[in-house]
């Protein structure tokens, strides 16, 4: 699973990223998890409130910093 | 597990409930705020409410407590009212929209799309690259922070209904004319092209679709923290200048210099606050204590609208994808926009 955290480097992606990496520890799923900080890639995606979480080329959220907890819900269910 | 996430309710009874008692808890709150300060500050410490230390004193604890809880109730509402409402959805009614009614919808828009400014330029990219005209697209990057939540709850709370409508018309109609003037500057060849070129790929995800009425309390809640958080340092500041303002700064001393007299005070009022980096939270105090030293209240809300409506970080954010001409001639046409309303509500009040 490629999970990637979009989001220009504000704090809410700082603090996105690192509740997704919780949250993929906490399930321990195989994943990578990558930063996009390029607008244009971010845009790309359709996210136009930041941060934007991104599984498999798929957005899941967008537009506020969920908790480790929320992140869990949304990723179990993809990660089967 | 975050405080929001514990507090949150099992049942629709219990969420009601919960709503009904905060309710109550905060119209108590706020109206033993008076009192219990008078009968602190004045009664037990014996403070002269007269002296400059006891009106200072009680300025800053009263202002503080009447503050927070004016920005946790306002936000909390604003907040739970805005999550019917998206950026998405905002793209959506503004694409194919003209100049003209275009503006008017944007500013209008920007008012109630939750928004912040730190997302500024994958929005504006969002806009521009759906088709949306530039000069729209900037009527709502203008008056979504000219009128946010904060603003409104604390010009209403110190200062009544009359200056905030006033506010809100002025932030708008500044917001419409601003982009107007921009767009029939043919803005786009300002525009950094690499804007043009972005498609929009992927499925657009509506944020404020499926949420249930515990989620939106939830946003509610989360979002008073965190702008709490974010403010407070500014609005803690504010508040002690204010105080400083309030209890020893001479009654003569500012009306002399940004009194009705001198014509002058409205642009000098802007250009200070242009570079100046604060929000409303942290300049409302202060124009509260200059309000009662005798200032105009036109003076002080363009000196407002210039501190939150342009700010340095934001104009830097924004270079990605404007180049400096439009930068440039953007801070000036809002400047000026400013300066006119600041001229007009010295004339009206």
């Amino acid at each position: 699973m490629i999970i990637k955290v979009l989001g220009p480097g504000c704090a809410n992606c700082v603090n996105l990223e690192r509740v997704t990496r919780e949250a993929v520890a906490e399930l321990g799923i195989d994943a990578t998890v990558e930063k996009v900080t390029d607008f244009a890639a971010i845009v790309g995606y359709g996210v136009m409130r930041t941060p934007g979480l991104v599984v498999d080329e798929k957005v899941v959220l967008s537009g506020r910093v969920p908790t480790a907890g929320q992140v869990k819900e949304i990723l179990a269910p993809l990660a089967g | 597990m975050t405080l929001a996430e514990r507090i949150r309710p099992r049942t629709t009874t219990a969420r009601w409930l919960g709503m009904g008692v905060a309710v109550v808890a905060w119209v108590t709150l706020y109206a033993l705020n008076p009192p219990f300060w008078d009968w602190l500050v004045f009664d037990v410490v014996g403070l002269d409410p007269e002296s400059r230390l006891g009106s200072g004193v009680h300025f800053f604890f009263f202002d503080t407590v009447k503050i927070a809880l004016l920005l946790v109730g306002i936000i909390f509402v604003v907040t739970v009212l805005r999550s019917f409402m998206s950026v998405e959805r905002t793209r959506a009614l503004l694409g194919g929209k003209r100049q003209g009614l275009g503006n008017v919808l944007a500013a209008g828009l920007g008012v109630i799309t939750p928004f912040c400014s730190c997302s500024a330029v994958p929005a504006f990219i969002g806009f521009v690259a759906a088709g949306v005209p530039v000069g729209v697209t900037l009527s709502f990057l203008i008056a979504s922070p000219l009128v946010n939540e904060v603003a409104i709850a604390l010009l209403f709370g110190l200062f009544g209904i009359g200056p905030t409508v006033m506010y809100v018309g002025a932030g708008v109609t500044i917001a419409i004319v601003a982009g107007l003037v921009l767009g029939r500057m043919r803005p786009e060849r300002w525009v950094e092209p690499f804007v043009f070129e972005t498609h929009l790929g992927g499925q657009v995800v509506d944020s404020s679709q499926g949420l249930t009425w515990d989620d939106r309390i939830q946003m509610g809640l989360e979002e008073v923290g965190s702008i709490l958080r974010k403010i407070w340092p500014y609005l803690l500041v504010g508040i002690g200048l204010g105080a400083v303002i309030h209890g020893w700064a001479p009654e003569e001393f500012f009306a002399r210099y940004a009194g009705p007299g001198n014509a002058f005070a409205v642009p000098l009022a802007v250009l200070i606050g242009v570079p100046l980096y604060s929000n409303a939270a942290g300049v409302l105090p202060l124009v509260e204590a200059l309000h009662d030293k005798g200032l105009p209240m036109g003076t002080l809300l363009a000196f407002m609208m210039a501190v939150v409506a342009l700010s340095l970080p934001e104009l830097i954010l924004l270079r990605r994808v404007l180049k400096p001409r439009l930068i440039a001639t953007f801070v000036a046409v809002v400047a000026v926009g400013i300066i006119a309303v600041g001229y007009l509500f010295n004339a009206l009040l």
